[in-house]
């Protein structure tokens, strides 16, 4: 009998593996993921690229450092989200638009971790400097489609505007090893970028070259000086790998927004557009024409201008990047906004260098051109604040 | 003078080994039964009639089937873990020679695990040199895989500890009883390990990398010894319980001569136990640890300075019959837990706690038709956290398999 019974119970325990299986995260929880559409070839590079992404660690064997920020592009970006201060970095050396003069001292990076046998450097007494915290990644390949004129245009509008927005554009030189995009604007030779906090960054090729090296010490064909010696170096990583990050960054898909038909989310969606902080978080953006078919003249809803606000004293650390002023930041995209705890360690770590806890703690730091719509924030009910709140949790 | 001190040092080894000696015979007749330690001797083997060498092993299968909470999974596959060969040989009465070869994922990696010479003194003196089991826990000893009612090796042996972890080195071991106690120790010197527990594509502080130092087993990275010693008691009625420890510099902190690193200390401490509930015949087997590593104050908290870890197996047999030809078939019920902290701490930037861990349930039925097979289906559900403490990823995983010696 007892033999029967085993059986038996082997039997309903084989039949029920569906029922062990994890329950399955919905599209929504997730950062990580393509954009719908990809085609096979596309596809297959997306999943190179993720590979190297989150699976490449750099060791002392392979090239990490010898001074370097994280061991790895996850490191940083864990869920290909928003990074942890445990792994935030500094960026000093600039008081003015004059130029970054502690260059020869390490600048404009600094790297504060080193391997065994080495030290990281150090601060130089009384260099400007800023934390920064690592951003999410996705739906960077959107933003990076929107054309230099549908920027300057968004320039042009808030510079007409009577309401103290007044966002611009970040003229940078670029290294040579980027090329402008197709329909690129220059200006004097400099062109617009648009990625990292003051929008120093023209393009994804650019961060990927420069995130390597920087942050990992890792050297490329592009940029093979050593951030320890200065000496140029064999490449560290090959081409081929660069290339499929940067696939793969342009192929992530955006983060999916949630609740959008909950009543409240609604109303804290009217009151985020009427204390006017859709005009710099503008909800929705358009890209022109990409080699990526999936990218070509779409509508998105990344909540950023990509245009570089002064926000005040309160966000003022004293350092300048490019032309970029000490108090100028490039707004934040929202998207993926309540989706950040999941790749912060359940806690929220906002602004520029996660010094607000909370989406309201970082609506107060919001000054400079700002400072209206924290004002008309502050004087809202709880209630629009919650709903505000929950709104913004959406994203 | 100090020719007197060395004639008479060595008359009393030579009065001691001649002591031995004549009580060697008897000594070993009533040799104690066996604990962890015991495992390399406690193997079936076969020898064929005046052969030189007896020969026995292992063989492990089974098929995976994985999938995680974002819906991944590889599908079904089959796995050959490994075909593991022991070879021994008694060279005299006190001299052995034993190994254990293993093939590892049908073939791409060949290992020796262990290689070793015993010379027997005395119960309580045996030496022992060649490739070594440091007996670190009980598990890293006592691995074999029919041994066990899961296709997995125990996450802290093998993910945290370094299983099966053997180094080249010498040392001594013994054991003596009185009544129904049992005690053994073991304690070698060893190549350590070096700088990659602390530089690794695993992207944390892991002993397992250690191993994959090509020439582990002929130079010794920080060129100091790394001491292992354990020791067991057994009751015959309690089971037994074992403390071990494990440690020594690990990094090449100078390079012909000249300091390019500061020391970096490594030391590993191990409780293990096994007990049985008689009138049940219920198996408890479990061992934990915890891991002390020396980081460079300037390193990144990727990598930890402290671990901890534990496994413990439940087995409950239900059914024990004849089947067919096998007289003793059991069938078993089984569940284990395993928990892994590769990193124990808080971040300096938040203080909030540092992840990095992961908690994983294992329940299963093996059929033993002999106690040198063991048939096994095993389901495993695991919460791993990221070092940001993030939602724990999860994932179920069936196995199906076996294992048998031959």
């Amino acid at each position: 009998m007892k033999y029967y019974l085993s059986v038996l119970g082997l039997l309903l325990f084989l039949s029920s593996c569906e029922t062990f299986s994890p329950k399955e995260l919905e599209e929504y929880e997730l950062l990580d993921g393509p954009i719908e559409g990809l085609s096979l070839e596309e596809s297959r590079r997306f999943v190179k690229g993720d590979a190297a992404f989150d699976d490449d660690i750099f060791t002392v064997e392979n090239g990490l450092g010898p001074i370097f920020n994280g061991t790895s592009c996850i490191s940083c970006h864990a869920g290909e989200g928003k990074g942890h201060p445990f792994v935030s970095f500094i960026r000093f050396g600039q008081h003015d638009e004059t130029g970054n003069h502690y260059l020869d001292q390490g600048g404009p990076q600094l790297q504060d971790k080193a391997i065994p046998g080495y030290e990281p450097e150090k601060l130089p007494e009384g260099a400007p400097h800023a934390t920064f915290l690592a951003p999410a990644v996705t739906g960077l390949g959107y933003l990076d489609a929107v054309t230099d004129e549908y920027l300057l245009a968004l320039e042009e509008e808030q510079s007409e505007s009577q309401d103290g927005i007044q966002g611009k554009v970040h003229w940078t030189t670029i290294p040579d090893y980027v090329t402008p995009r197709e329909g690129a604007i220059s200006k004097e030779g400099k062109y617009i970028s648009r990625f990292g906090k003051k929008a120093s960054v023209y393009d994804l090729l650019h961060q990927t070259v420069f995130a390597y090296n920087e942050d990992m010490g890792i050297t490329s064909y592009y940029d093979p000086y050593d951030t320890y010696s200065g000496d140029k170096m064999e490449p560290e990583i090959d081409r081929q790998t660069i290339s499929e990050v940067v696939f793969y960054l342009k192929t992530l898909k955006a983060p999916v927004p949630r609740n959008q038909d909950d009543p409240k989310v609604i109303a804290g969606k009217n009151t985020f557009e009427s204390i006017q902080c859709a005009t710099c978080h503008k909800p929705t953006m358009e890209t022109g024409y990409s080699p990526i078919n999936v990218l070509s003249y779409q509508t998105f809803h990344p909540y950023t201008d990509l245009l570089l606000h002064d926000l005040g004293s309160e966000l003022d650390d004293g350092y300048t990047e490019g032309h970029a002023k000490s108090s100028e930041w490039r707004t934040a995209p929202l998207w993926g906004l309540g989706l950040s705890k999941d790749s912060q360690g359940g806690k929220y770590y906002l602004m520029h260098d996660g010094r607000a806890n909370s989406i309201e703690e970082a609506i107060l730091l919001h000054g400079g051109e700002a400072a209206d719509s924290r004002y008309m924030y502050q004087n809202l009910s709880t209630a629009e604040k919650e709903e505000l709140q929950l709104f913004l949790e959406s994203l | 003078m100090k020719k007197i001190f060395t004639y008479s040092f060595l008359n009393t080894i030579i009065l001691t080994l001649i002591f031995t000696q004549q009580s060697l015979a008897q000594e070993l007749e009533k040799d104690p039964p066996n604990m962890n330690m015991d495992a390399v001797f406690n193997r079936p083997t076969l020898t064929a009639d005046d052969a030189p060498i007896a020969i026995g092993g292992y063989l492990e299968a089974n098929t995976i089937h994985k999938i995680n909470d974002e819906g991944d999974s590889d599908g079904l596959s089959f796995q050959a873990r490994r075909l593991t060969l022991f070879l021994s040989s008694s060279i005299t009465n006190r001299i052995k020679f034993m190994t254990e070869i293993e093939f590892e994922d049908g073939g791409n990696e060949v290992e020796i695990e262990f290689a070793a010479m015993d010379v027997a003194f005395h119960p309580l003196l045996n030496l022992r040199g060649g490739i070594v089991m440091n007996p670190i826990g009980a598990f890293n000893e006592n691995h074999d895989g029919p041994k066990w009612e899961f296709v997995e090796r125990p996450d802290v042996a093998t993910r945290m500890m370094a299983a099966t972890l053997s180094n080249a080195g010498f040392g001594l071991h013994g054991k003596t009883h009185h009544k129904n106690w049992i005690f053994g120790y073991e304690a070698y010197l060893t190549n350590g390990f070096n700088g990659s527990i602390i530089s690794n594509e695993e992207d944390k502080t892991y002993l397992p990398a250690g191993k994959e130092d090509p020439k582990r087993f002929m130079e010794n990275a920080s060129g100091k010894a790394m001491f292992t010693g354990k020791i067991a008691i057994k009751n015959h009625q309690f089971g037994e319980l074992g403390f071990s420890y494990m440690g020594g510099t690990y990094n090449k902190f100078e390079d012909d001569g000249e300091d390019v690193e500061k020391p970096a200390n490594l030391n590993v401490f191990a409780i293990d136990f096994n007990t049985e509930i008689k009138n049940w015949g219920t198996k408890f087997v479990g061992e934990t640890s915890w891991i002390r590593v020396d980081t460079p104050e300037n390193y990144t908290e990727q990598y930890g300075s402290k671990q901890f870890g534990f496994f413990m197996d439940i087995i409950q047999p239900v059914y024990k019959n004849k089947i067919l030809d096998w007289e003793e078939a059991t069938l078993n019920l089984a569940a284990r837990i395993d928990y892994v902290d590769w990193n124990i701490g808080k971040f300096k930037s938040t203080h909030t706690k540092i992840g990095d861990e992961l908690i994983a349930i294992s329940p299963a039925i093996s059929f033993r038709p002999t106690p040198q097979t063991v048939f096994r289906i095993n389901y495993r559900y695991e919460w791993q956290k990221d070092i940001i403490n993030n939602p724990a990823e999860q994932a179920a995983t069936w196995y199906v398999g076996f294992s048998t010696y031959f």
